[in-house]
């Protein structure tokens, strides 16, 4: 196995780092085994999870290893050396912009990025190159957040802080998966319902895991959020619950936007209908809204990925404006972000539609950037945003692009024609870190190796506005280097060798503090010269720090706006009237459904990372549609079957799940499985994208869709030690196991070809085989040297056979048991499987979990207690819960 | 007055017929039993146990003299029957008795067969039947002797294992492709082979046997491909043929063996023949379990119930040096037939379930030879056989589950 060098010895204390998932932003000890991996566990002393980890946290310790790492610089496939590699990119660059001007250069940059890699970037295109063309995978994740507060606060400002959950009495959660999407937050709140009775509110057209714990579900029409959000604005005035005070003192435009509000929600009666929601469900939350003062809205990509997103976050933050409730503890809106350092790159200013350091086209901004970087070339107003930079690369006005960090052959919607639009570029540069992946393997380009995490050295800043450090634990494998270095190399060899000679990442760090504090004296939300001479030794053992941090400043900013103090220049928040809401695609005869998409659980993004891990495999192992009993009825698809789910961009073939959970008419795919993964599952080349007028934000929720059955004659698994190619024409999905690595596949092909596929792949090893062709049925488990190698089985695709039995006998190496030996080929469980994965971080299964209630733990504690199900992360509790609700019902009599 | 029961035989049928009749009527009859062999019946299945030196001969018996006295049995050994006389009803045992019968029990069993090749009467050339053969071969199969077996059935194996227990190099010829082909299909019979081969025995297949050749004694054995293989014993195991001349001469209906109906009946009333020397229904056994069912219904029908005898499902269950043999029904899979196949052979197993038109038409199975039982059954009363019937055919049914939760 491929491991890294062993870089700190492991009786070393632990580094403390910061999780590279969701933009929570927890804590983590790291305690390297001296041997490539490293322990992880949370770090108690951090203020966003104090000690906590969720599943994907736990498991980081499973994704260290090197086996898929690009390791080394290479061009067009040829190994090259950096120098070479880096003056590719220079020559490149340097062409383009000659022959086509600096605006054909592009940057596509990624929430993953450290804000120094960042702040090099944006600094490089928008300073030097000349060229405003930096969009980054943010764009995708929380822009519409962004535009609705700089609307409405006239800067990109999170008002509250993580403790407010913790001292709200109303948690309303708006298009947020938070149990499974943030579930270090779900916890604070489920642990603020148990402390102080806080009831949980669920805004969301899906009932998710989060929706079964709320206290409240609303399971709104997709798309009607503002029309939810402009209802309780006009209940709120028409019951008197307004702050005249913050209204009159600290706001403008609050007549029209109730006006607007108006029309589009006049009465409950209306909005409920609008909506689809019971009118009952809405007076009660509207109630609970006007009569709690203590009320936290928390919102997410349910909100963001919208074409109508930015109105969205509007109409929810009008109605924290006009309560006054902003900025005081326990109560404001709150845009929970996705990426570990989203954040970060506003911060910075990597966007298109940014300058730098929360500054924008003013000509005073632009005036001060260029004398603080002494930038040649400045520009002077916005770049294009995701979608449209990717619809310029197709026309061919971009000529080069340097993607960080991210995958969008993926992840972007319409993903097909994204990856399609690669190849016109003349020169693609891609910093990567995972080998194979869907955007790597689109076409030839300058790959720079980059660093993982655990290797990366820098800042991020999560929801709360809390700068962490991610430190270095594990030593650079390769050829491996930071981002910023490359950048900074590419800067250098492009002339601007003196603003781009940063010894170190400190150095990076105290200039991009040092922006953010330049001519501020308190215009600016963002400002961090607090830290701006911040010594290497400081900044290497800073613990975390929340901005605005000025000069002098003992301690960051909690909250901001309970006294207004807004950045506009009148210093008054806005209310927005915001647009009756209107999906970009109507449905049709073609297309009578709609897909929405998003995340799982155990999953992070396009499965890079957390497809590494067995843990996180588990708890779903193959791309997925969710589906309500009626439409799946309607369409003859049942549990299980395979479906092939069309939109007018794409078509994808996933397993279906049908539950009452999705609404009518509503499908849910997850948007994590790419080619290197399945056969066809990405998910994102379905997605229309029609983008937010104001944030360009890309519609990724409801686009119309079509589900039809996927027939095939046989399904089944094949697992081995190493990957191995599935068969064209299989329809397949690959997972991590532990000791190996699993192929779940439907075919049309029976048990002789299968049998013959295993001859194949294992020439000299001794098979054990059962075959009944006439069932339809073949498996095999195939040995060398006694050791187990592979196994199969097939089966009528009806039957699914399930792999829990068999993936359990690669765990070891060891020789099996004879038992063992005839389970894997029975199929009957001797060393029992114990079912699907629930709790990722203790590995216990759908089938521990049913005995422990079975003998005798009849609630989540006793659960807990008994096999440590949902005792770390707790992001599987709602699933005990359901276990549990289901095993103790009353049988009928 | 008490019938007078002649039962010519003593082997294994006999006696499991003498058991269950003495049971079911006692001192219905006057029985008189007369066997060929110097000993009382003792258990031919072990014979080959016995060779290797696994048991002992006391382990082969079953029966003492004792239990036949107080059963009211006339046992007669070492006698050989010489003629029936179905006018007189009587038979004429050894050199001048005389036993008058009411009625008469054949219970014969088979001889085994001698090849008709040259040399096959040399000293050193013995069958593998009964305890006088396992004698002879322990006899010649001293220390660094070369013995050869003919003959790749069922007692051919067990012959040859045991003659590899000995420490004697041994090997098994088999004139057919693959050993035991009436029983097993090729991939069984090729683990059957490996297990032999594993056990210390040299195998060779297709091997047509020309002649066994010496001077004055065996000393070596030549192949029809002129092939001479050097040898100081020659078991001969090639088959048997149910003894019949006894029946035949008295004018009983012969086939291949002595025509028997449902009562066990010969042609001739009053006359019944049962175990290998029997044919019912065209059908002759030499295996123990027909014999045993034959002999069950035999007891009961002279005992006054009424019974009658439907055939055994041809069966094969035997260990070859503890590796588990099963086989029945249908080996090879007919046009239209569907086969179930579970095949390790690293682990020496082999299970094969044949199925025609939805029902269980054979099994074949190696190492591993659970559910047997139910494969018989099933294969006798033609139940059709489910999907999870067969799964749990091939992987056993699961332990019953206690009716309390």
């Amino acid at each position: 196995m491929n491991l890294h060098v062993p870089d700190l010895a492991p009786e070393a204390p632990p580094v403390r780092t910061t999780c590279p998932y969701c933009g929570v932003g927890c804590g983590v000890l790291a305690r390297p085994d001296g041997e490539g991996g490293a322990r992880v566990e949370g770090d108690p002393d951090h203020p966003a999870n104090f000690g906590r980890l969720c599943s994907k946290g736990s498991a980081l310790g499973e994704t260290l290893s090197l086996g898929d790492r690009v390791l080394h610089p290479s061009i067009d496939g040829a190994r090259a050396t950096w120098d070479a590699a880096l003056d590719a990119v220079a020559t490149g660059f340097r062409r383009a912009a000659a022959a086509h001007g600096p605006e054909s250069v592009a940057f596509y940059l990624s929430g993953q990025l450290l804000t120094e890699d960042y702040y090099v970037a944006n600094k490089l295109a928008k300073g030097f190159l000349g060229t405003p063309h930096v969009d980054t995978n943010s764009r995708l994740c929380m822009s519409s957040s962004v535009a609705a507060h700089r609307r409405a606060f006239g800067s990109d400002t999170v008002p509250g802080c993580y403790e407010d959950l913790d001292g709200a009495d109303l948690l309303v959660l708006v298009g947020s998966n938070t149990a499974w999407c943030h579930p270090i937050l779900f916890r604070r709140m489920l642990d603020a319902r148990a402390k102080r009775g806080t009831r949980i509110v669920t805004i969301d057209p899906r009932r998710t895991q989060t929706g079964e714990e709320s206290d409240l579900f609303l399971g709104l029409k997709p798309g009607t959020d503002s029309t939810l959000f402009s209802g309780l604005l006009v209940h709120l005035a028409d019951h008197g619950a307004l702050d005249t005070r913050y209204v009159a003192d600290h706001t403008a435009g609050y007549d029209l936007a109730l006006e607007r509000a108006r029309r589009i929600a006049p009465s409950l009666a209306a909005t409920a209908d609008a909506t689809g929601l019971a009118e009952d469900d809405v007076a009660r939350f509207f109630e609970l809204f006007r009569t709690t003062e203590r009320a936290v809205t928390c919102y997410s990509q349910g909100v963001n990925q919208s074409a109508q997103g930015t109105d969205k976050a509007n109409a929810i933050i009008n109605c924290h404006l006009a309560t006054g409730r902003i900025g005081r503890p326990g109560m404001g809106p709150f845009s929970l972000t996705g990426q570990p350092n989203a954040m970060g790159g506003r911060e910075v200013g990597g966007l298109a539609n940014m300058l730098a350091a929360h500054m924008h086209f003013l000509p005073e901004e632009v005036d001060l950037v260029r004398r603080f970087w002494g930038a040649p070339n400045i520009i002077t107003g916005e770049g294009m945003k995701a979608v449209s930079l990717f619809e310029a690369i197709e026309r061919g006005k971009i000529r080069a692009l340097w993607i960080m960090g991210t995958n969008p052959a993926v992840s972007m919607p319409r993903a097909d024609r994204v990856r399609a639009a690669l190849s016109r570029l003349d020169t693609l540069v891609i910093s990567e870190a995972i080998a194979g992946t869907d955007t790597l393997r689109a076409r030839n380009a300058i790959v720079l190796p980059a660093l993982a995490w655990g290797e990366k050295d820098g800042t991020v800043t999560n929801s709360e506005r809390r700068i962490s450090r991610q430190r270095r634990f594990l030593a650079p494998p390769g050829e491996a280097r930071a981002d910023w270095w490359a950048l900074a190399q590419v800067g250098q060899r492009l002339g601007f060798a003196k603003s781009f000679a940063w010894p170190n990442a400190a150095a990076v760090f105290r200039e991009h503090a040092a922006l953010s504090g330049f001519e501020n004296a308190g215009t600016r939300d963002f400002d961090l010269s607090g830290v701006a001479e911040i010594t290497d030794a400081a900044y290497d053992s800073t613990a975390p720090i929340q901005w605005p941090l000025p000069r002098k400043a003992k301690s960051g900013q909690a909250r901001l706006f309970a006294e207004g103090g807004f950045f506009t220049r009148d210093r008054r928040a806005r209310f927005v009237a915001v647009q009756a809401p209107k999906l970009a695609d109507a449905t049709s005869a073609a297309f009578p459904l709609r897909l929405n998409t998003g995340r799982v659980r155990d999953h992070w993004h396009t499965l890079t990372r957390t497809g590494k891990s067995p843990r996180l495999s588990a708890h779903r192992a193959v791309p997925f549609c969710e589906i309500h009993p009626d439409d799946a009825a309607a369409h003859g698809l049942a549990e299980g079957d395979l479906a092939r789910v069309r939109t007018p961009y794409g078509a994808a073939v996933l397993e279906v799940v049908v539950t009452p959970g999705a609404q009518k008419g509503l499908l849910f795919a997850p948007m994590h499985w790419s080619e290197a993964n399945t056969s066809s599952g990405r998910v994102g080349a379905l997605a229309q994208g029609a983008v937010d007028p104001v944030s360009g934000q890309p519609e990724l929720k409801a686009t119309p869709a079509a589900i039809a059955p996927e027939p095939y004659r046989s399904r089944g698994y094949l697992i081995t030690r190493d990957p191995v190619e599935a068969p064209q024409g299989w329809w397949w999905a690959r997972a991590t196991l532990e000791g190996g690595t699993g192929l779940i596949f439907a075919t049309q092909e029976g048990a002789a070809e299968a049998g013959a596929l295993m001859q194949a792949l294992f020439p000299g090893a001794s098979l054990s085989q059962y075959a009944d062709p006439a069932c339809g049925v073949y498996r095999c488990a195939a040995f060398e040297d006694g050791r187990l190698v592979g196994a199969m089985a097939l089966a009528p695709a009806a039957e699914r056979p399930s792999w829990d039995a068999a993936k359990a006998f690669f765990r070891t190496q060891e020789l099996l048991e004879p038992t063992a030996r005839r389970a894997l080929i029975s199929g009957r469980a001797e060393s029992a499987g114990t079912g699907p994965l629930v709790c990722a971080c203790h590995t216990v299964g759908l089938g521990t979990i049913e005995a422990t209630i079975k003998a005798g733990a009849h609630s989540v504690e006793a659960v807990g207690a008994a096999c440590k199900a949902g005792t770390n992360c707790g992001s599987c509790i709602p699933e005990i819960r359901k276990l549990l609700a289901a095993a103790l019902a009353p049988s009928p009599a | 007055m008490t019938e007078r029961l002649v039962v010519i035989g003593n082997g294994m049928a006999s006696l499991r017929f003498l058991e269950r009749l003495t049971e079911a009527a006692p001192g219905r009859h006057d029985v008189t039993c007369v066997g060929a062999e110097p000993v009382a019946a003792y258990n031919r299945v072990l014979l080959s146990s016995l060779l290797g030196g696994e048991v002992d001969e006391a382990a082969c018996t079953f029966r003492g003299l004792d239990w036949y006295a107080e059963h009211g049995i006339t046992l007669v050994t070492g006698a050989p029957a010489t003629a029936i006389d179905t006018a007189e009803r009587i038979v004429r045992v050894g050199e001048g008795l005389v036993l008058p019968y009411d009625r008469l029990v054949l219970a014969v069993g088979s001889v085994p067969i001698r090849l008709p090749k040259p040399g096959m009467d040399l000293p050193g050339v013995i069958t593998f039947r009964d305890l006088a053969d396992v004698a002879a071969i322990r006899r010649a199969a001293v220390t660094g002797a070369r013995a050869i077996v003919i003959g790749g059935g069922l007692l051919g194996l067990e012959a040859a294992v045991g003659l590899a227990r000995l420490g004697v190099d041994t090997t098994l010829l088999h004139v057919m492709d693959r050993l035991m082909e009436r029983q097993l299909d090729h991939d069984a019979a090729a683990l059957v082979k490996a297990a032999m081969e594993a056990r210390g025995v040299r195998v060779l297949l297709k091997a047509d046997t020309a002649a066994v050749e010496g001077d004055g004694r065996v000393e070596a054995l030549r192949l029809a491909d002129g092939t001479v293989l050097p040898a100081d014993l020659v078991v001969m195991s090639v088959g048997v043929r149910p003894a019949t001349a006894l029946a035949a001469a008295a004018g009983l209906a012969v086939g291949r063996g002595i025509a028997v109906d449902d009562a066990m009946q010969t042609s001739v009333p009053g006359i019944y023949a049962l175990g290998e020397c029997a044919e019912h229904r065209g059908q002759t056994y030499g295996l123990v379990e027909p014999a045993y069912e034959q002999a069950e219904v035999l007891a009961r029908h002279l005992a006054g119930t009424p019974a009658a005898y439907a055939g055994t499902a041809l069966s094969t269950s035997l260990k070859v040096s503890g590796l588990p043999v099963f086989s029945a029904g249908l080996v090879d899979v007919p046009e239209g037939a569907e086969a179930a196949i579970w095949s390790d052979p690293e682990a020496g197993l082999y299970r094969k379930l044949v199925i025609q038109d939805g029902r269980l038409a054979g099994a074949v199975f190696v190492g591993d030879v659970a559910e047997q039982g139910w494969c018989k059954t099933l294969i006798r009363t033609g139940a059709p056989v489910s999907r999870q019937d067969r799964d749990d055919l091939m992987f056993g049914r699961p332990a019953p589950q206690p009716l309390a939760a």
